[in-house]
């Protein structure tokens, strides 16, 4: 099968301290794999290892994303190949603009020529109406006063502009109420429809009733402990890690 | 031939091709030989003199940055500017050259800043200007040329506003002026256009002691632009200017400056403002470039109702030194004043915040706000802040908010894990940081501020 996203036997530390110690993880298009696992498993570490975080040192492993080695890259170049990030706590950056940032990011990443402005633009406002999104947002500074849901829902509208291959979701679903939630799923269904493949970490089940999961890894101290379906989901929402 | 610090200001191909250059270091003669040579009035050749002893009397300012790097031996204090383009593009040292290609200003510009055309090609757009002008009955000359027309006014208000004794610099300036603006807008007229030194084809307005005089009469308006975003390439290691502005009855002045003098220039500039009875004054000051730069615009709020705005940017980079600020000094009832600072320092550069506010205590009703703001890039840059405040009226309203932030590590990644280069990133940070100031500009500094921020990023982030 042809493998988008391929992670080979990856070791992560951070300040020296080993972190993530040999895991392997390989998405195809348009799959949806989930990543679960207590706190402390080394989740956060992974994401912040595949985007290219100079605190994060890879000491051993290869990530490929279609036949490219990311290790070489700079974080802007991973973005820039189809790897895309949304984090579980976006920090503010007041000064500027949701839509500014929107807008230099597609043209860094597709070029001037790809689209006008003004069809961005529109392009922008559709996609913020369809997450119940305050386009008053997009004029305010990155995440600046935005609410839990609303940097959550930020976060989505970025993913689904840009259009990556890969999309990661760090805790995507934390702190949402329902209707947040199925607005966040529907934007997860969305991207895949579209070919995009999603690692997507959660510590709940619940957005799960919303998604269709291909895979579900279970991440126990640095490693991939064990695999399965939908069932396995339910079965640690029901009984815990302790489980594995 | 000629090695001397100025003599690339305007240029000197062939030895016979200068008019008149005077000799270096400041003497009586010297002072002496300026107002002859300009063949002023006799009033003006006492007022000169009397500012030189000033000069000799004052003591350097032990506060604020460094001058101990400035030679008043070492400076040439008068030039005869020669109109015919001397300096050859080739003369320029690259960096400069590099800066404005990537900036992306007109060919013509470039020459005139780079002092290879004393002439700025835009003598047509500055003929029609000075119809319209002349129709109004404004007045928009060099300050030289101001003095020969129009002597009375020029008398009635000269060295009013800032005395020569106001500090070592403005005596200095006021012994060896040359160059400048002259501008008088008549009672009621409103300049809508913003009046910008470019459009005066002389090219003595980038002189080193350039003096500036600005009477707005009653209920006028007008808008004054010097200066550009662009490096201004400079071998004269001292810039002294004053400017002085009369804000009638009603009237609104607003003042932009951009300035990037090259990083050997001590840039020590006095500006102020006299706003009368429901006056408006603004100062809008951006310091990019220099050595060191000392530089407080004030307003002196003398009427009710006035109105004093100062916004100021400045950055520095390394072994840079911004010393910048404003202040508002009320005098009058209901007068109200603003003063917005931003700072910005890379690579071990140094920004000060140092202001005033003053209210004297038969002065009701005062309002005022000060907001300075300062962002460091890194770990070696520096930012103070010096903000006096003389507050003798109890009848007041006073705010003043400082911060400085530092840009974090975190918000460069979370840029970059969207496409950005660290350059990029950085820069969008700053330009965010200025924004509040750079939309007051016109919008062709506006747009050149943006530019010139994105390439002092570039190559700074590791």
């Amino acid at each position: 099968m042809n493998q988008v996203l391929q992670i080979k036997d990856l070791h992560v530390a951070v300040v020296k301290k080993p972190i993530i110690k040999g895991l392997n993880l390989s998405l195809g298009k348009s799959q949806l794999h989930i990543l679960m696992g207590p706190n402390g498993s080394g989740k956060s570490t992974l994401t912040y290892a595949l985007m290219g975080h100079p605190s994060y040192e890879i000491t051993q492993g290869e990530i490929w994303l279609n036949q490219v080695n990311l290790l070489p890259l700079k974080v802007y170049e991973r973005a820039r190949i189809g790897l895309l990030l949304a984090f579980q706590n976006p920090l503010s950056i007041p000064g500027i603009t949701l839509s500014n940032l929107l807008r230099t990011a597609f043209i860094e990443i597709y070029g001037k020529e790809a689209m006008s402005i003004i069809e961005f633009h529109k392009l922008m406002q559709t996609k913020a109406k369809l997450l119940d999104l305050d386009p008053i947002l997009l004029k305010r500074g990155i995440n600046d006063g935005f609410s839990g849901g609303e940097k959550k829902k930020a976060e989505m509208l970025q993913i689904l502009l840009l259009r990556p291959q890969v999309a990661i979701f760090d805790e995507i679903d934390t702190g949402l109420d329902v209707d947040a939630l199925k607005i966040v799923s529907y934007g997860i269904n969305l991207l895949q429809k579209e070919g995009v493949c999603i690692l997507l970490i959660t510590h709940y089940q619940r957005i799960l009733n919303y998604l269709k999961p291909d895979r579900v890894h279970i991440i126990m101290n640095g490693v991939i402990k064990t695999e399965g379906g939908f069932a396995l989901a339910k079965q640690i929402e029901k009984k815990g890690y302790t489980y594995v | 031939m000629f090695n001397g610090i100025s003599d690339y200001k305007y240029g000197f191909s062939k030895p016979e091709n200068y008019v008149f250059k005077a000799d270096k270091g400041l003497f009586k003669s010297t002072v002496e030989m300026i107002s002859g040579h300009k063949d002023e009035p006799e009033w003006m050749r006492l007022f000169r003199l009397k500012s030189y002893e000033i000069f000799l009397s004052k003591k350097m300012p032990s506060w604020g940055g460094d001058l101990t790097g400035i030679n008043f031996n070492n400076i040439y204090y008068y030039i005869k500017p020669i109109q015919n383009k001397a300096r050859t593009w080739a003369d320029l040292p690259e960096e400069i050259k590099d800066t404005y290609d990537r900036i992306g200003i007109p060919e013509a510009e470039k020459k005139y800043l780079g002092g290879i055309s004393a002439q700025y090609e835009s003598e047509v757009i500055y003929k029609s200007i000075q119809g319209e002008l002349h129709k109004k009955g404004v007045i928009f000359l060099d300050m030289d040329s101001g003095l020969r027309e129009y002597p009375d006014l020029v008398k009635q208000y000269f060295g009013t506003i800032i005395p020569p004794a106001d500090n070592k610099f403005s005596a200095l300036n006021s012994a060896v002026w040359s160059g400048g603006s002259f501008i008088y807008v008549p009672k009621g007229v409103r300049v809508e256009l913003p009046l910008q030194a470019y459009f005066r084809i002389n090219a003595a307005n980038m002189g080193q002691f350039e003096r500036t005089l600005i009477i707005a009469d009653e209920g006028s308006y007008v808008h004054y632009v010097e200066g550009c975003t662009a490096p201004i390439y400079s071998t004269d290691s001292l810039h002294s200017a004053v400017v002085e502005i009369i804000v009638k009855k009603g009237a609104r002045v607003r003042y932009t400056t951009i300035q990037n003098w090259s990083a050997n220039v001590y840039n020590l500039v006095t500006k102020r403002m006299r706003v009368e009875e429901e006056g408006f004054g603004e100062w809008i000051d951006g310091n990019l470039g220099s050595k060191l730069t000392m530089k407080y615009p004030s307003v002196y709020l003398v009427g009710r109702k006035a109105r004093g705005e100062i916004l100021s940017i400045a950055y520095a980079g390394s072994k840079q030194h911004q010393d910048a600020g404003g202040k508002a000094i009320h005098l009058a009832s209901e007068t109200t004043s603003r003063i917005t600072s931003k700072s910005i320092s890379k690579d071990g550069g140094r920004t000060t915040y140092r202001g005033l506010l003053h209210v004297i205590p038969t002065a009701k009703g005062v309002k005022s706000k000060v907001v300075c703001d300062a962002l460091l890039l890194d770990e070696h840059s520096r930012s103070d802040t010096y903000p006096t405040m003389r507050i003798q009226s109890k009848d007041v309203e006073i705010e003043h908010e400082a911060t400085v932030s530092k840009i974090g590590e975190e918000q460069l990644f979370y840029l970059e894990s969207r496409g950005l280069t660290p350059e990029l990133a950085q820069a969008m940070i700053v330009n965010g940081f200025i924004e509040p100031i750079v939309k007051e500009l016109p919008l062709e500094y506006a747009i050149e501020m943006n530019r010139l921020i994105q390439l002092q990023m570039e190559g700074s982030v590791g």
